[in-house]
């Protein structure tokens, strides 16, 4: 119990750092893995080709490798002296683009090809085609995977903290390194971990309640 | 392209923009490219020297153990991961209510924290002279909760008459779990357990932090201890670190692949395959075959 109380403002210091880390690069990876999506689909070979090699690279390489390589490559070719908050949440919104793009991709393969086949052959353009045939199914699919996916970026968040960003494993790591006993200080930890994730799978339930629709 | 959903087979002036696309689309990456190796070798990362460094016997030593350790990490979580998810799974799937909350509580609290978090604390509140213990139990717990909700799936994507005709047979609960339900479970979901491995085998990078002496923490100590010209040769050391990752996984999920291939294949232990083809011919084509996931 202590341990919390004595360090509260490192604690709510790390758990407000866990919350902007995960904000950021959920932006990030989503921008980046809808770009990367619409390159895999595309019917433009290099783009393909340049969609597949992101994805294949990023998925089969550690988190904790990129943030090796956020740290010590990234400075090296754009500005050096970026903030590790920032490289911290490039490396993880780099990662977990690669997956989102998968999840967007198979979201638009579960959508029949006779249903764009009908919107074409109505004269709907290639944009209405997406915006108001493609998407509204494929978003259903995809809300499912999406939540665990940005589960999973939560969790991995806890890797920035090693690499000296101010979050929830920082705290754990700095009460530890103060002497306190591990268990009540990993109860503290896994509490600001629950609140987190179980916010976003809430939110996640929500929406997919409301989008319901029978199939 | 032509089944694709967005894109309808191309006219003569799509073929035209599909071209130009490319040409500037190549340009781009290329581009890309370019400006990374130029900044890169402006700075003096790219230098012969920095590469020079892995001719060495003692930095080729050093990486080979860190890949022995990284292995032994991954092979003492993975087997105990799948142990773990098995008796979770019996544990969640049990009739005796405390049990299954025990296992259900077990399952949603380890699997909802980071693993980053629940090696740490092992490391430091019991493990901390054995780190590749600590490593290996954490991946064990972290991934054991994983496994044991894919195999939950498995058992529950068995059809119903399965157990009832089990259990008609005068089978116990163990013996339906045992010979029925589990083997069905397995084979169902066996390309998942399997990436769900490769997870574990990339999450041994964690070892990194609790001064475990694995592939990632080797190659962090060789960059910092060898400088070329007053240089660290981080990015070569990354390069090559990262294509023996890579190449890890790759070869993990290509196994994944090609067992969902053959899985797919024989389903229903009945030959789907078109009916001229003998059935050795057929798994010799997919064993060529096994292209990585994610391609």
């Amino acid at each position: 119990m202590n341990v919390l109380f004595d360090h509260f403002s490192a604690f709510r210091d790390g758990f407000i750092g866990t919350l902007e880390i995960t904000v950021i690069s959920t932006v990030i990876a989503c921008v980046l893995g809808i770009v990367i999506a619409g390159f895999r689909v595309s019917p433009v070979p290099p783009l393909r080709f340049f969609g597949t090699a992101w994805v294949t690279i990023l998925r089969n390489t550690p988190l904790t490798l990129l943030f090796l390589v956020a740290t010590f490559v990234v400075p090296e070719i754009f500005f050096p002296g970026m903030s590790p908050f920032l490289l911290a949440s490039l490396a993880l919104g780099f990662y977990t683009s690669s997956f989102i793009c998968e999840a967007i991709r198979s979201g638009i393969g579960t959508v029949p090809v006779g249903q764009a086949e009908a919107a074409r052959s109505l004269g709907l353009s290639f944009s209405q085609t997406l915006r108001m045939v493609v998407l509204p199914q494929a978003t259903r699919t995809v809300i499912a995977p999406l939540s665990s996916i940005i589960i999973a970026l939560t969790k991995n968040s806890a890797i920035a903290g090693a690499f000296s960003v101010t979050e929830l494993f920082g705290w754990q790591k700095a009460m530890s390194d103060l002497g306190y006993g591990i268990v009540p200080i990993f109860i503290w930890v896994a509490i600001g971990y629950l609140i987190i994730t179980f916010a976003i799978s809430g939110i996640f339930r929500l929406v997919e309640s409301r989008m319901e629709v029978a199939r | 392209m032509s089944a694709s959903v967005l894109y309808d087979s191309p006219g003569p002036k799509a073929v035209v923009r599909n071209r130009i696309f490319s040409v500037l689309g190549s340009a781009a990456i290329l581009a890309l490219i370019v400006v990374a190796v130029v900044r890169l070798s402006s700075k003096g990362d790219l230098d012969g020297g920095m590469w020079d460094i892995f001719n060495y016997s003692g930095i080729r030593t050093n990486i080979a153990d860190a890949v022995v350790a990284t292995l032994k990490a991954f092979a003492l979580g993975a087997a105990g991961s799948l142990i773990l998810g098995v008796v979770l799974v019996v544990g969640r799937l049990s009739d005796h209510r405390p049990v299954r909350w025990l296992a259900t509580a077990f399952i949603e609290l380890f699997r909802s924290l980071p693993l980053l978090i629940t090696i740490y604390a092992i490391w430091v509140g019991f493990l901390t002279d054995y780190s590749m213990w600590a490593l290996a139990l954490g991946l064990a717990v972290y991934n054991g909760c994983v496994q044991a909700e894919v195999l939950r799936a498995g058992i529950n994507s068995v059809p119903k008459g399965q157990r009832e005709a089990a259990y008609a047979l005068g089978m116990r609960k163990s013996q339906v779990v045992a010979t029925v339900l589990m083997p069905q479970a397995v084979r169902a979901m066996l390309p998942t357990i399997i990436s769900q491995l490769v997870v574990t085998l990339k999450d041994t990078s964690l070892g990194y932090i609790i001064l475990y002496p694995e592939l990632l923490a080797t190659a962090r100590l060789i960059a910092s201890n060898t400088p070329v010209n007053g240089q660290y040769p981080y990015v070569s050391t990354i390069v090559v670190i990262g294509a023996i990752y890579l190449a890890m996984c790759l070869l993990l999920s290509a196994l994944a692949t090609w067992i969902e291939k053959r899985g797919r294949r024989t389903k229903t232990g009945i030959s789907v395959g078109p009916a001229a083809v003998p059935p050795e011919v057929q798994g010799a084509s997919d064993a060529v075959g096994g292209s990585p996931a994610g391609v």
